[in-house]
């Protein structure tokens, strides 16, 4: 049996927490699509969930020879969503951690920051571009009609976005800090 | 005298993975000879492991050979610059362990 859950996270070390969860009441993650969840019943906590962001996409032959990789050593790639990966190892197997010293998980933590500043940076360039132009417009005697609400509307709207964005960057910065600092003290 | 780049500590992670390599491994035995050597301590993440391999095998410390049992998985043994490498470490380690145990003393 086949269940859809629609939902979505801005964290993805809590859409992990998630998973598992579902996977401990019986319902494995088997496919993602976006803010699509397909579970597939399944004993309960037959598998362990992590979520891997690659340097590229799937399809790129890097990403292609690790998957591999991870497969060869009882690590299923369930699904593939841009660059994100959601792995499974079946828990009988123990413990699953994609990394387990410091330095891989700040370069994870890293490649998930630039991403989403990436996205924040779009957000507010875009949003402050139409600000400028709706502000500019209404000033020089609304010549284009109501478009000039309209770009105050998408500029207010895309640079809020862009804060929205800002704050899912934040926890994850102080993260790679907290990291830093244990390494700069311990392997 | 070696190198000076070869004179820094090696991470646990690839100590344990050129300890295991002495005898032919592919990944997934590495991940299991490690945990064992540790009693359970060191869990090797694949992903870590794979990072580590890439660039063992970049700086020449390790070397892939064809696995014979299944063709499909890649093994892996360490080369005479990694023993190298590895003799180096357990020097190093031994005067760390020696001067510990000078100063905070034996009975621990």
């Amino acid at each position: 049996m086949k269940h859809i859950v629609r939902k979505a996270f801005w964290d993805y070390e809590k859409e992990e927490k998630w998973l598992n969860e579902m996977s401990a009441k019986g319902m494995a993650l088997s496919d993602y699509s976006f803010c699509r969840y397909v579970f597939t019943e399944n004993p309960n906590n037959e598998y362990t969930y992590r979520i891997e962001l690659l340097e590229n996409l799937p399809t790129h032959a890097e990403s292609i020879a690790y998957i591999k990789f991870l497969e060869e050593n009882g690590v299923e790639c369930v699904a593939t969503y841009v660059r994100w990966i959601f792995l499974r190892k079946k828990s009988s197997e123990g413990s699953f951690d994609i990394y387990s010293d410091i330095e891989s998980k700040i370069k994870h933590y890293k490649r998930i920051y630039v991403s989403w500043n990436t996205v924040m940076w779009v957000e507010f360039i875009a949003g402050l571009m139409n600000l400028s132009i709706g502000i500019v417009n209404l000033n020089i005697g609304n010549k284009l009609g109501n478009f000039s609400f309209g770009n105050i509307i998408i500029g207010t709207s895309l640079t809020l976005l862009g804060v929205l964005f800002l704050r899912i960057g934040l926890p994850i910065r102080k993260k790679i800090k907290r990291l830093q600092q244990e390494k700069a003290i311990r392997e | 005298m070696a190198e000076s780049s070869e004179r820094g500590a090696l991470t646990e992670a690839v100590f344990y993975i050129l300890l295991s390599l002495y005898s032919p491994m592919h990944g997934y035995g590495i991940m299991q000879n490690v945990r064992e050597l540790s009693n359970e301590r060191v869990n090797l993440g694949a992903g870590t492991l794979y990072g580590a391999i890439n660039t063992l095998l970049e700086k020449n410390w390790i070397k892939s050979i064809q696995g014979e049992k299944d063709s499909r998985k890649k093994e892996y043994k360490i080369t005479d610059l990694g023993k190298t490498v590895i003799q180096g470490e357990i020097v190093r380690l031994e005067e760390l362990i020696a001067n510990g145990k000078k100063i905070v003393g034996g009975g621990l």
